[in-house]
């Protein structure tokens, strides 16, 4: 017909070669490519709540810091300063490194060798899990924090605290320095993470309200009496500990809880994979196990957002 | 991937394993350093924390360069898969520097308004008239 001519002599049409099919754009499948750009969506929402966190965080008067919130560890371990975190974080670099292990195995067909480090990848993946819901039955069940409610504080003055009957006692502060309003309860003060010099108030009267050397809140949080000693208007008076900044608690569990959702989902389709592995459905179709390649891809982003949450939440 | 034999492959797995360790442990080094952990008193100053926090972020920039090019196999891929992928990855990074920026930025003018605003209380100084225009300057009360 006269128009196919028309648009075959037309030097603008587009050969049928590129829009024949069966050419990859950037020579990768389509579940690759499709991979790394999911994961390029998730790293905008991660970096839009890194960003919320940080903006809320640097414009804040005080805020906890985090090296004193961090500093237990299980088995009774106090006083160490970002060491389960930083156990943590080993953890997922093991883990990504069992899981490249496991695509190098698959690139050699070697279907026992992909069961093999792809099981301990999902072990590490499950260790880290552990270790984060330890960490949030710690901060939550001993240390009474929640989504609203922030006990861990920090000075902005000199001070030295009250004894329970009011007079002054020895134990000074300097402005800077971290403190964690405790709970009164029974034997609390044998609970791991509290500092010996915070008294054995738990001996004295717990009941709510204003006493001579703390105050207890309705709740029961017991906020110690400090008198300023810095200089300026404030010096001389009497106050007492205050909840830290609201933010932090929502900000912290909601960001480490959607990061563990990426590692819980991570490792049930890591368990998937595994089974299909076993199972030869990935030895049928011969493209070097490039399942497996897709989903390690996932699992190392997963621990790249780790190494920036680790960053901003513990390290600044 | 790439020329280097099975064996070879797999040494440099386990150097990875070992840099990304030893560089996490630094950074942990460097973190508790700024804070007056290894050295007392560091952390009343400015320079060293600041040069504590640049560190940190370097080294964790770097992390990630070597977690996308060696373990997700970016090192072997089209030039342009991996732009497409890292160019809004940085726009991403340097949004977050940003807005960290931007909350020191909003906590110092919070703290300028309420020093403005005690002044105004104390009667030292004239409050700003609802039409006044900017810049706005502080005017003593004059009798």
């Amino acid at each position: 017909m006269a128009a196919e001519t028309v648009v075959q002599d037309n030097d603008t049409q587009v050969s049928d070669d590129q829009w024949g099919g069966g050419k990859a754009p950037f020579k990768a499948s389509y579940g690759k490519l499709m991979m790394w750009y999911f994961l390029l969506s998730d790293a905008f929402t991660f970096a839009g709540f890194l960003i919320a966190y940080g903006a809320l965080r640097f414009s804040s008067p005080t805020w906890p810091v985090p090296d004193f919130v961090f500093s237990t560890a299980p088995f009774g371990v106090h006083d160490a300063p970002l060491i389960f975190v930083t156990i943590m974080s080993f953890l997922l670099i093991i883990s990504s490194v069992t899981m490249v292990r496991a695509v190098q195995e698959g690139h050699r067909e070697n279907r026992q060798g992909v069961v093999f480090w792809m099981l301990l990848t999902v072990i590490g993946g499950f260790g880290f899990l552990g270790c984060q819901a330890w960490e949030w039955n710690n901060l939550i069940g001993t240390e009474h924090m929640s989504l609203t409610t922030n006990p861990f504080g920090s000075y902005t003055v000199d001070g030295v605290y009250l004894n329970p009957d009011g007079s002054v006692s020895d134990e000074t502060f300097e402005a800077g320095e971290s403190y964690l309003i405790h709970k009164g309860s029974l034997g609390h003060h044998e609970l791991e993470g509290y500092d010996e010099g915070a008294g054995d108030h738990d001996a004295h009267d717990l009941s709510p309200g204003d006493h001579a050397g703390y105050f207890v809140d309705d709740r029961g949080y017991v906020h110690r009496k400090y008198q300023v000693t810095s200089e300026g208007e404030l010096n001389g008076q009497i106050f007492q500990e205050e909840f830290g900044p609201r933010a932090f608690g929502g900000l912290f569990f909601f960001i480490t809880g959607f990061h563990g959702f990426h590692v819980f989902s991570g490792v049930v389709f890591l368990l998937i994979i595994l089974i299909n592995s076993a199972s030869g459905l990935y030895a049928a179709r011969k493209n070097g196990y490039e399942m497996v390649e897709k989903i390690g891809l996932y699992w190392h982003f997963v621990d790249l957002v780790w190494v920036f949450v680790f960053l901003v939440f513990y390290l600044l | 991937m790439s020329n280097l034999s099975y064996e070879e492959s797999i040494k440099l797995v386990y150097k990875g394993l070992v840099l990304l360790a030893v560089v996490t442990l630094i950074e942990v080094f460097v973190s508790l350093f700024g804070k007056g952990y290894i050295i007392e008193g560091v952390q009343k100053s400015a320079i060293l924390v600041g040069l504590a926090g640049l560190v940190i972020v370097g080294l964790s920039l770097y992390k990630a360069y070597f977690i996308i090019y060696e373990f997700m196999h970016m090192r072997y891929e089209v030039k342009g898969l991996a732009l497409s992928v890292l160019l809004p990855t940085l726009l991403l990074v340097w949004a977050i520097i940003a807005f960290f920026q931007e909350g020191s930025s909003w906590g110092a003018r919070r703290s300028q308004v309420k020093e403005f605003n005690k002044a105004v209380s104390e009667e030292s100084i004239r409050p700003i008239s609802a039409d006044a225009t900017y810049p706005m300057k502080e005017v003593p009360i004059q009798e």
